[in-house]
């Protein structure tokens, strides 16, 4: 139960708590209406009430059940004329359970492949995360009215032609799952190389993204990529203090003050990754991705790098997913793993030299 | 929706006998193989029969020619009867012939 909290509430926590529980409210509403378009327009409205509200009036002790019942006197409202849906709408009191089959359904429909990369992921932002159309276009310096529209469009997509609210059948399932990743990831990407003073004013994408990929591995626990992604991202995270310098300019890594890292996080992510790849034993991009990030991480120093090991992830990721990127990558680990065994045999050579 | 791309009819003219039939007799099969989904389907005659009608002030205007001039060109269709979008899809990702499918709902 959260505490009421009066006066003056932080942009944090306010996309905090509504990020908790607007993506509930929306898959209990789905299922019941069985209408997405439908539950996603109530959902959108409860939001926006709380986000003009919350800030002067404090978050209520009971945000899911105050959020649940304005989309329900809103629905009672708005769909008049829909018969069917009042009259489930009346019958609904709270709390609604929400199994985990729902929230997993809504996040398979929002991000699913006929829609284009930039509709799943303003549809995942609000649906799932309880975003506005005014803060999405703010995240990704767009017009608003552009934004809604995306929006609008998608929905009328997924209703006309037959985009099925379901888990994905266990055939199509790995690629599905790598569809949703992919747009987790580039939710973090947005967030995580836009500098602090950029978004100050705006919703931190970043926090969004890794709380997709929390839900997300704690939905799927049989998908070891979706803990890899969440563990790459929490990784990367973990070095944030550092990643930039008073004036706000980026820190190179090997110049990084690695006290500002945060250990316990770093330890955590890693033990996440761990897991999941000795569990499951299936590496993928995102494991991978982790694993490296994870290397750098540990190193006490930028000298200190494993570099030798950080070229084995390298390869296995160029043959998991070729790209020019990891290629470049690869070049730079291979030089740097070069001069490491370089700076090796000049140290073995002194130390000979200096034994008798 | 089934439709062609300029070089998928280059490639189908090259093939030989043999090979046309085989392709043939791929698309057969998969007409066959998803039969109880198929309503109905109509293969249109090549592009360079088609004729079209502008009607709209005064008198029709005829042109010899598909109504869009471009290198991808209907074909065919197929009229399924399916649960979802899903479906459709797994339907035509193994469709043997020609390179584009376009899925739409009909009423």
């Amino acid at each position: 139960m959260n505490e009421p909290v009066h006066g003056q509430v932080s942009q944090k926590v306010l996309a905090r708590v509504v990020r908790e529980h607007a993506g509930r409210l929306a898959a209990s509403l789905v299922s019941l209406l069985g209408d997405f378009a439908a539950a996603e327009d109530l959902v959108q409205d409860a939001v926006e009430t709380a986000l003009r509200r919350w800030p002067a009036e404090g978050i209520p002790e009971r945000p899911d059940a105050w959020l649940f019942t304005v989309a329900r006197r809103r629905g009672l409202d708005v769909l008049r004329r829909e018969s069917n849906y009042r009259a489930k709408l009346a019958q609904l009191t709270w709390p609604a359970p929400v199994p985990h089959a729902d929230r997993l359904r809504l996040i398979f429909t929002c991000c699913h492949p006929v829609l284009s990369r930039t509709a799943q992921i303003a549809l995942t932002l609000r649906v799932v995360c309880g975003l506005s159309a005014a803060q999405i276009a703010a995240a990704f310096l767009v017009p608003g009215s552009s934004v809604a529209q995306r929006i609008t469009r998608a929905k009328r997509k997924s209703g006309e032609a037959g985009i099925p609210y379901r888990i994905p059948a266990e055939e199509e399932l790995p690629q599905r799952v790598e569809e949703v990743l992919t747009v987790i990831y580039l939710l973090f990407n947005e967030g995580y190389l836009s500098s602090t003073a950029e978004r100050a004013q705006a919703r931190d994408l970043v926090d969004d993204a890794e709380w997709l990929a929390a839900l997300l591995a704690n939905l799927l626990p049989k998908e070891p990529e979706a803990a890899g992604l969440l563990a790459l991202i929490r990784l990367h995270r973990a070095r944030g203090a550092a990643r930039f310098d008073a004036q706000d300019r980026l820190v190179l890594l090997a110049d990084q003050d690695r006290g500002q890292w945060d250990r316990q996080a770093i330890e955590q992510a890693t033990a996440l990754l761990t897991r999941a790849a000795r569990t499951h034993r299936r590496p993928g991009p995102y494991q991978l991705q982790a694993a490296i990030a994870a290397c750098h991480a540990e190193a006490k120093t930028f000298a200190d790098t494993d570099w030798a090991q950080i070229l084995v992830f390298y390869d296995m990721l160029l043959h998991l997913a070729p790209s020019p990127v990891t290629r470049l990558h690869r070049a730079i680990a291979l030089r740097l793993a070069g001069l490491h065994l370089r700076a090796a045999m000049i140290w073995i050579k002194d130390l000979a030299r200096a034994t008798p | 929706m089934f439709i062609e791309t300029e070089e998928f009819a280059q490639q189908l003219e090259a093939m030989g006998e043999l090979e046309q039939q085989t392709a043939y007799a791929a698309v057969g099969k998969w007409f066959a193989d998803h039969a109880d989904k198929i309503t109905h389907h109509t293969h249109l005659a090549p592009v360079h029969t088609a004729t079209t009608m502008r009607l709209g002030q005064g008198e029709p205007v005829i042109t010899d020619g598909p109504f869009v001039e471009g290198k991808e060109v209907v074909s065919g269709f197929a009229e399924v009867e399916v649960a979802d979008l899903d479906e459709a899809l797994k339907i035509a990702r193994s469709w043997p012939a020609c390179p584009i499918v376009e899925i739409r709902p009909a009423s």
